[in-house]
């Protein structure tokens, strides 16, 4: 299973690519597996706030609907208006062209509470 | 045939035209004679306004094309009737053809709703007894017949949750919008509660695939208005401490509402009234034998506590003396969910599998239903994980995580199984088991059915380990092939063209 070693994940299979004061969210390879192929991807609005643990997206797949967790706090400044139209771009590319949502963070200190890939590769192991 | 599997009806791999494609210009099933009289102009009969100005593009057929074409469909679907349909949490149990004697029986079949109640005393009086049946069965007080459906229950039942709390608000007290969910829930349980406007909240199960209490007791408090639990849950597994569940949630001053998808395995057994519940939905179509959805009538009655009776929905059956009649003045109703009573022709079955049965045979049903599934559970366990390993109730959750090495997934174990002739297990729920397989046998299968499909599992089990893409491709013998489920969902197309090119919805 995929789990590059410059993101931070979470144990919801979210992972977090930090840059400066912003994050891109998206699943997790070992996510768009158990999923299996996405058919939709309900997607943020721009601007919009969001509570670490809220809901940030909703992924539909031919097995299931699975709310996406905000992983962090703050406000949505893009989404990927791709998975619109190509949903199963999440599952091509989970960790590239498949990300979700880029927020501007209004509590960078949650950051302290995320996974590094170690953790997240126990945590797999263990589920 | 080798005499260990089922194979299915041979069947001639054609598509089947859409009926709108069928026909000629001007061709008609039948010809009405020309009026005798003068016919009342038009306008009056329907203004101008109101009518369209084109005839409508429908079907132009006689009736052996109308009859093939449906006869022909209706052959290509899978039912109980033609073969074992294991699909855990349905209850696909057989339902006996006498009762379709009795719902045709002109005082039930030709019945109108408007009628005075006078004039329908035979059809109030089996809503009355099919009312009392059910309250003495689940260990409840009252009860309605309008939900359309389980997830329709469990929304009339947090519509009545809510309209409890509103009617015992405290001044000051925080408000109670908050319902408990274990993650073993049916979808629909989360999906009625953010309906019905609350917020959901998820109880993991714990070791033994029952609720973490631990959990538990921390998620009850002031906010709680209730906790949907099935039990047996989703798993097949007897929740052992709903005792200290219903006394969490009561303490706290929440309901517990049951959902009574897998009641076929408690019956005349244990009643959710004594485990605490204070509503209950029965699905009629799943555990008191009455035709199953597909989108047709189903019934999800709620049966509740005397201290829920005044908020249920309007009109109750009330008797005096021997004459019954329909009450509306319910000043705490929550009003109607349904037109008129719910399904009636429904009722009617219900009714007559429940008096066929008697409290022995209600016993029975759902002792054989739990036999069965420990009987396929021992039968069918070497080949699979086997998750929260402990005797089950009426219906198993297996993994076939196993099978992942041999790059086989649980969705290709069930579409080969069609090709054995049987319908497949649930697939893929409930969510907390990997690849999980959920086998509900239903009690009215013999011994030969459930080994030849015991048998069947071993056999691809067999092909899983020799050719697995045999698995992946399949199903081989059916009517369509392997359907692209994503393909569908993402670029759904909803149109057929006419002749002219043009695209119909």
């Amino acid at each position: 299973m995929n789990v590059p070693e410059d993101l931070k994940y979470t144990v919801e299979h979210e992972w977090i690519r930090l840059e400066g004061n912003r994050a891109t969210i998206g699943i997790t390879d070992y996510a768009q597996d158990q999923l299996g192929d996405v058919v939709f991807v309900d997607l943020p609005a721009v601007g919009q706030e969001v509570q670490a643990g809220g809901n940030l997206a909703v992924v539909e797949s031919v097995k299931s609907v699975s709310d996406v967790y905000a992983p962090l706090s703050g406000r949505v400044v893009a989404v990927n208006e791709l998975l619109k139209d190509a949903p199963e771009t999440l599952n091509q590319d989970p960790y590239g062209q498949g990300w979700i949502a880029v927020l501007e963070l209004t509590q960078p200190d949650e950051v302290q509470g995320l996974l590094d890939a170690a953790a997240y590769i126990q945590h797999l192991s263990g589920a | 045939m080798d005499g260990k599997t089922q194979s299915p009806p041979a069947i001639p791999h054609r598509p089947e035209p859409l009926i709108f494609e069928r026909g000629a210009p001007g061709r008609r099933a039948l010809d009405l004679p020309a009026p005798d009289g003068p016919l009342p102009e038009l306008d009056r009969l329907v203004p101008a306004s109101l009518r369209r100005e084109a005839p409508p593009a429908l079907p132009e057929v006689s009736e052996p094309e109308v009859v093939r074409h449906y006869t022909r469909l209706s052959q290509r679907n899978f039912s109980v009737d033609t073969g074992f349909y294991p699909l855990g949490s349905c209850t696909m149990k057989y339902n006996p053809k006498v009762h379709e004697e009795f719902v045709s029986l002109p005082g039930f079949s030709r019945l109108h709703p408007y009628q005075p109640a006078e004039t329908v005393q035979g059809a109030l009086r089996l809503m009355w007894e099919l009312e009392q049946w059910l309250c003495e069965i689940s260990g409840l007080h009252r009860a309605t017949f309008q939900p359309a459906a389980g997830a329709h229950g469990e929304l009339t039942g947090l519509m009545l949750i809510k309209a409890y709390h509103a009617a015992h608000a405290q001044p000051g007290a925080p408000p109670r919008d908050e319902i408990l969910i274990p993650d073993s829930a049916h979808g629909t349980n989360p999906a009625s509660a953010s309906m019905a406007g609350y917020r959901v909240v998820e109880i993991p199960s714990d070791a033994r695939g029952g609720m973490d209490l631990d959990v538990l007791r921390r998620s009850v408090g002031p906010r709680t208005a209730g906790l949907m639990l099935t039990n047996p849950n989703t798993l097949g597994l007897y929740d052992e401490n709903i005792l200290e569940i219903a006394a969490l949630v009561h303490e706290a001053g929440g309901l517990l509402y049951y959902d009574g998808a897998n009641a076929n395995a408690i019956l005349g057994i244990s009643r959710p009234g004594d485990m605490g519940f204070d509503i209950v939905h029965f699905n009629l179509h799943k555990t008191f034998s009455t035709p199953h959805g597909g989108g047709g009538p189903g019934a999800g009655p709620i049966v509740v506590t005397e201290k829920l009776a005044p908020f249920l929905p309007v009109p109750l059956v009330e008797k005096e003396g021997d004459r019954f009649r329909l009450v509306y003045d319910r000043p705490q109703s929550i009003g109607q969910v349904r037109a008129f009573y719910g399904h009636f022709g429904v009722l009617v079955r219900a009714y007559a599998y429940i008096l066929a049965m008697g409290p022995e045979g209600l016993r029975q049903v759902s002792e054989d239903a739990v036999l069965n599934a420990n009987y396929l559970l021992s039968r069918l366990r070497e080949h699979f994980a086997v998750p929260y390993d402990r005797p089950c109730m009426h219906e198993f959750v297996v993994s076939a995580a196993p099978w992942r090495r041999l790059g086989v997934r649980g969705l290709d174990i069930a579409k080969r199984l069609l090709d054995y002739g049987f319908h497949p297990p649930t697939v893929s729920f409930p969510l907390v088991v990997e690849e999980a397989l959920m086998v509900e046998p239903t009690e009215t299968e013999t011994l030969e059915t459930l080994d030849a499909f015991a048998d069947a599992v071993a056999a691809i089990r067999q092909e899983a380990e020799t050719d697995p893409d045999l698995l992946r491709e399949a199903p081989h013998r059916t009517v369509v092939r392997r359907l692209d489920e994503a393909g569908a969902a993402r670029r759904p197309n909803l149109c057929w063209p006419l002749a002219g090119g043009e695209l119909t919805p």
